[in-house]
């Protein structure tokens, strides 16, 4: 049995806008397990984000539960979901915007702390060592507990971000593509230091993202999604090595390799991204896939384990063996 | 920027500084050459009136003398006198009681009702947003002077009608600006980080989004003083201002109106007196946002 930090059950979240309902996460259900990461990939506007904010009950799911820790989350009221915020935690994608532009390093590490009393009783100077630590945890240089976000450069703030993160002891994290608005050299140093604080504090990350290259290094177990359902789910090496789905497979081969002729392999996706408003009953990547089969349209298809730990959402491929077959543009 | 350099130059662990917010804005104000000749000319102003309530009665200002009509600027009368032999220096001293109350009081109720009204439409939307912006409409589909003039008209003459009106009058264009910058502002990821450590939706729109959506706010106030002064003139002129021989500003630009090419004195000083201040709270206002936003500063 495994120790499973995070249950997500048939997870929906629908917006409703004037122009029809807009399935941004739509059935979804995995767990992670203790101290690991799953990483979640998928093209912007999949529900990434959605997911991982309404798992943290940053919004409110329209159906289905979150269980953390054996504990049904999903209905809580704000005041009992408060005690477990501490818990939950969210690192951004954008330093910029996700840093109150008024507040010094100080304040806004601190805020977190002092707002929930974590450290009732104790002084000024106690909680001015605690944030001291927590810049030291992240690799911020003391000197800059008087600045200004503004005064400091994207790779700083979003270590302040996960400083903020890290000042509620919490458990688990979501990472919401929080390396994507760095450059590349600073990219790694922040990715190297969550994989070390994860190491040190036993967390389990929810890594959300849409650079493969980053959520291989990164992550345990592999979530793909597309236009707000799961149609894969593997080990990261399975995944790799073997991936299932076309939707996948594409993926993959847009990562770019270091060759003259580049990738002889890439898979093009015709089209664009089908609309997430009331979505017909069918593969929702049917109209893109270039290995229809007659069953495409026949409802969307269930996750389907084809060998262990590796599920696909996919009508055309079968537990018993892999048909799949190119069956457009070949 | 000594202070600055005192923060970034040692490495190591360094004293943990309060920037205290009223010093810092106080301190970037200070380098701002604008801000400070609008600040020196506001002081002034209040200083002109407070001195107006010590060295002047009521029937200084409105007291008739027959025998110095129209008298030219001079020693004697340092802005001339008007058709009534009045002291223009006078009853312009004098005069600062009702403008300047009416400039800011009304700007004040306007900004406080409309900051208020506008950020709950921003921040929490939905039907109470339609329903305030339905309200905005009505309100500003009926022309500013003479919504005024029928406020002050039910509620009867007076400084603190007067003044009431003016503010109400302005209140849509309030509540439309601080919801627009409401809403620009809640979009960021540091809200969604304050509802992540538990803060209420209240707490969250007092103490990260309405500081960060002052900015538009403060500058649309300090030109808002000047043309609530000027309503009061207008109001005045029609004759639902201040009661007459009382020399408000506008009052005594148009009262002089009459006399313009005889006794040109009579408006050009409390003219030059309004412009000046509006001019000064413009300043002051434009140095006012730059130095309560940290990003602005050098």
């Amino acid at each position: 049995m495994a120790d499973n930090i995070i249950e997500v059950k048939n997870l929906k979240k629908y917006f409703k806008t004037p122009h029809g309902t807009v399935h941004a996460v739509d059935d979804v259900s995995f767990n992670i397990e203790r101290g690991k990461t799953l990483g979640v990939v998928g093209e912007s506007g999949c529900g990434k984000s959605t997911l991982g904010r309404n798992i943290i009950r940053l919004q409110d799911p329209t159906a289905g539960q979150v269980i953390y820790d054996g504990q049904d989350i999903t209905d809580l009221s704000n005041q009992q979901m408060k005690r477990m915020r501490h818990d939950l935690q969210i690192i951004f994608q954008d330093p910029y915007s996700s840093l109150n532009p008024r507040k010094t390093v100080m304040e806004i590490i601190s805020e977190p702390i002092l707002f929930n009393k974590l450290m009732k009783g104790s002084s000024k100077q106690d909680v001015e060592k605690r944030v001291r630590e927590l810049m030291d945890t992240v690799g911020l240089a003391q000197r800059l507990i008087n600045s200004y976000p503004h005064e400091l450069d994207g790779g700083r703030r979003q270590r302040i971000g996960i400083a903020r993160a890290l000042s509620l002891n919490p458990k688990f994290i979501v990472c919401d593509e929080p390396v994507s608005a760095l450059d590349v050299s600073i990219q790694a140093q922040v990715l190297n230091l969550l994989k070390d604080l994860q190491k040190e504090m036993g967390l389990t990350y929810m890594f959300i993202t849409h650079d493969l290259s980053v959520v291989n290094y990164f992550s345990d177990d592999i979530l793909v999604m597309y236009l707000g359902m799961v149609v894969e789910k593997a080990p990261a090496e399975v995944l790799f090595k073997n991936p299932i789905h076309p939707y996948t497979k594409a993926l993959l081969s847009a990562i770019l390799v270091p060759k003259v002729n580049g990738n002889p392999d890439h898979i093009s996706l015709r089209g664009e991204v089908t609309s997430p408003i009331n979505p017909p009953d069918e593969c929702r990547f049917t109209r893109r896939c270039d290995y229809i089969c007659d069953t495409c349209k026949a409802g969307t298809p269930p996750l389907i384990e084809i060998e262990p730990n590796h599920f696909v959402a996919c009508h055309c491929v079968k537990p018993e063996g892999i048909t799949l077959q190119r069956t457009v543009g070949v | 920027m000594s202070k600055k350099a005192a923060f970034a130059t040692p490495d190591g662990p360094i004293v943990y500084k309060k920037r205290s917010r009223l010093m810092e804005t106080w301190n970037s104000l200070k380098t701002n050459p604008g801000a400070v000749f609008g600040l020196i000319v506001v002081a002034l102003y209040i200083l002109m009136m407070l001195l107006s309530f010590v060295l002047y009665t009521r029937e200084d200002v409105v007291a008739i003398n027959g025998k110095e009509m129209f008298l030219r600027p001079s020693a004697q009368h340092w802005f001339g006198t008007d058709e009534k032999g009045r002291d223009v220096f006078t009853r312009i001293m004098y005069g600062s009681r009702y403008s300047l109350a009416v400039g800011f009081g009304a700007v004040g109720i306007g900004l406080i009702i409309g900051v208020i009204i506008g950020a709950i439409s921003g921040y929490f939307g939905g039907a109470v947003d339609i329903l305030i912006m339905r309200f905005c409409d009505v309100l500003s589909a009926i022309p500013g002077t003479l919504l005024c003039m029928v406020l002050v008209a039910a509620l009867g003459p007076g400084l603190i009608n007067l003044l009431v009106s003016i503010g109400v009058t302005s209140i849509a264009g309030y509540i439309r600006l601080a919801r627009a910058s409401v809403l620009a502002t809640r979009g960021n990821e540091y809200v969604e980080a304050a509802r992540a450590i538990g803060m209420s939706e209240v707490r969250i729109a007092l103490t990260q989004v309405l500081p960060n959506s002052l900015s538009p706010l403060i500058v649309a106030t300090s030109g808002n003083i000047a043309s609530c002064i000027l309503s009061a003139a207008g109001l005045s002129f029609l004759g639902f201002g201040v009661p007459v021989p009382l020399p408000e500003w506008g009052a005594l630009v148009s009262g002089g109106r009459t006399y313009m090419l005889k006794a040109p004195w009579m408006t050009t000083f409390p003219g030059i007196f309004i412009m000046v201040i509006t001019f000064a709270c413009a300043l002051l206002g434009d140095g006012l946002r730059d130095a309560l936003d940290p990003r602005l500063k050098k």
